[in-house]
């Protein structure tokens, strides 16, 4: 397959980088200086594109890829990709479900206890050496806190069953109720948030889910609730949510991804009451080489004349 | 029950002085300046002792308070009580345990997670503002890995169910085999270490497990293992700690306790891949609420010559 023209979008992993250029002809679309003219020249020759969720393949890079048949994206939300497009043009589509659930819902427990029990505020407390002078005040107990969960699918439902250890009930909100689970079922998102304690944002990214969390839902959560995002930016009201935070109407936030990465609002920066990380839900070492041993096995299977792993178109 | 003097030994939590100062003749130890003097003056009309983890009932204090009837302990572990002498002279003494137990096992998990997961250092490079200026680095996955836990008590068990919910095989040290567990016993702490990701203190303090992680354990723990404590600081051999993760033998840490609190090794602030908390493992509001009414029950139960709630002697 050493002839078959594989673009990958921006650096994602090092290890997909490596196998890429041994089993393929890979081009690095960061390489180039030019990218208008890069693409040009070099696209017909290009028969996969490899994306994540900085940069996928919307329909302008697919419009001028006339050779383009597999989009294979190192990741499992697929909201940079233009699946419409991809679907009118035969273009198969795969992502990389199952292996990063267990790495994204222990980041959303790992969020849930580090921001109910200040677990990073209490260690730079200690590293400033303010022990000696002062008592850490007391924070929230986290077992036996309800969780409202926003969308039940591979996440959701991993997130579930860690909660349910600590003896949190578990309730959720979907386009419609799950017939195989046990959990309570609310059809409206304010209804959910209203009746939990901790509200985990764990849905696919689509127009619908677009700002699924917005002031109504925040102020039903209220200062006693925190807000848990695993999902995507964009899935949350960000002006909304840190001006919220800001004024005391909710109480915490441990936020993963945020609606402009890399940027953050930089007012939640002074908040003791928020963990923030930098969209490492599935970032490690194991996940990531199993996410790329996924996008290299698709676009083999594919070029091999084999069903794909993970289709999604 | 006004008349009845009531010696606290530091200050552990607001709610229970004030309930203590309402419903006692209440003496705070540490606002005394004159010991020697005070108890000179005061010893015969003192029968009750409440202390804590930092301080509790040694020997000394013991022999000096010839009316003392009980020791009522805000703490579950009792290794700042003389036992002994409690016992040959007929003073009871209770602790506080079952109402932690979920706190101090939802905060282990919570070390693993943001030893493994890098949360605290990913929360400071987030607000640093360098996410900016490239992608925080590739972290540990958590689910499956083994957990090895030393005391499988109440809370070395409730730390298991947890653990268990993500997929990691248990393993456990402890005096004898547990009839009733399915975890895998070994009856050598260097074996269990040998054989697990990340070894996690649970045990209460005693002179047998005082120094039960020493070099060998650590050693066979090895540079991609994680210690977790959250018993006491001594049961851990800290200097051995200390050199073992400047040196890199050891993979990792999180620690709630230390051996000399509220010092902790300065050696640690710098390093990434500890997250050191101020020993708050049951510190939350719920929790020493829950703590503080079972210290007023046992008081209360006494005077009445009711049967103690939670007796220990």
């Amino acid at each position: 397959m050493e002839n078959k023209g594989v673009l990958m979008t921006c650096p994602m992993s090092s290890y997909l980088e490596e196998q890429l250029q041994k089993r393929f002809r890979l081009l690095k679309l960061w390489d180039s200086q030019m990218k208008a003219d890069f693409l040009k020249q070099n696209s017909h020759l290009i028969s996969a594109v490899v994306g994540n969720t900085v940069l996928g393949a919307d329909s302008e890079l697919i419009d001028s890829l006339p050779n383009l048949e597999i989009v294979s994206s190192y990741s499992v939300g697929l909201d940079k990709i233009d699946l419409v497009k991809c679907k009118e043009r035969g273009i198969r589509v795969t992502n990389t479900p199952d292996v990063l659930t267990d790495d994204v819902a222990d980041l959303a427990i790992g969020l849930a206890l580090a921001t109910l029990r200040k677990i990073s505020v209490a260690d730079g407390f200690l590293r400033n050496g303010l022990w000696k002078n002062s008592d850490f005040g007391l924070t929230t107990k986290f077992s036996g806190k309800s969780v409202g969960i926003i969308g039940l699918g591979r996440i959701g439902s991993a997130i579930a069953k860690r909660a349910k250890a600590f003896g949190c009930p578990i309730g959720y909100h979907s386009r419609s109720r799950k017939p195989n689970a046990n959990y309570k079922y609310y059809s409206s998102v304010i209804d959910l948030a209203a009746n939990c304690q901790i509200l985990v944002v764990a849905c696919a990214l689509t127009d619908e889910t677009r700002h699924i969390v917005n002031r109504e839902v925040i102020d039903a959560l209220g200062p006693k609730g925190i807000l848990i995002n695993i999902g995507r930016g964009p899935h949350v009201d960000e002006p909304e949510l840190v001006s919220a935070l800001v004024e005391g109407r909710l109480g915490g936030a441990g936020l993963d991804v945020y609606e402009n990465e890399p940027e953050i609002p930089e007012k939640l920066f002074q908040l003791q009451n928020v963990v923030l990380l930098s969209h490492v839900g599935s970032d490690t070492v194991e996940t990531c080489k199993a996410m790329a041993d996924l996008v290299l096995a698709n676009l083999e299977a594919h070029f091999l004349g084999k069903p794909l792993l993970t289709p999604v178109v | 029950m006004e008349s009845i003097g009531v010696l606290m030994m530091c200050p552990m939590n607001s709610y229970l002085e004030q309930e203590l100062d309402k419903r006692f003749k209440l003496f705070r130890y540490w606002n005394i300046p004159q010991t020697q003097q005070f108890l000179k003056e005061n010893s015969n009309s003192i029968r009750a002792v409440v202390g804590n983890s930092m301080a509790g009932a040694d020997a000394q204090l013991i022999e000096s308070l010839p009316k003392l009837e009980i020791v009522s302990s805000f703490s579950v572990g009792l290794d700042k009580i003389d036992l002994n002498k409690c016992k040959e002279k007929g003073i009871r003494v209770t602790n506080t345990p079952d109402v932690l137990t979920e706190d101090v096992a939802d905060l282990a998990i919570g070390l693993m997670l943001a030893v493994l997961r890098r949360l605290c250092e990913c929360d400071r490079y987030v607000r640093k503002g360098l996410w900016k200026t490239g992608d925080f680095k590739l972290t540990t996955k958590f689910t499956g890995k083994s957990v090895g836990i030393i005391g499988l008590g109440r809370i070395g068990t409730a730390i298991a169910k947890r653990a268990e919910a993500f997929d990691c095989p248990i393993s456990y040290y402890s005096r004898s085999e547990k009839a009733d567990t399915n975890y895998k016993y070994y009856p050598s702490v260097i074996d269990l270490a040998s054989n697990c990701q990340i070894l996690v203190v649970a045990c209460s303090l005693t002179p047998e497990t005082r120094h039960i992680i020493n070099r060998e354990v650590i050693d066979a723990l090895g540079p991609k293992g994680v210690l977790i404590n959250i018993g006491r600081g001594p049961h851990v051999d800290e200097a051995e700690l200390v050199s073992a993760l400047v040196e890199g033998r050891l993979g990792g840490a999180g620690l709630d306790v230390f051996e000399n609190e509220p010092e902790a090794p300065e050696e640690l602030f710098g390093l990434d891949n500890v997250v050191l908390l101020p020993h708050v493992g049951s510190g939350t509001i719920e929790t020493r609420t829950a703590m503080a009414d079972l210290v007023l029950g046992n008081l209360e139960a006494h005077f009445l010559n009711k049967p103690l709630l939670t007796p220990v002697v």
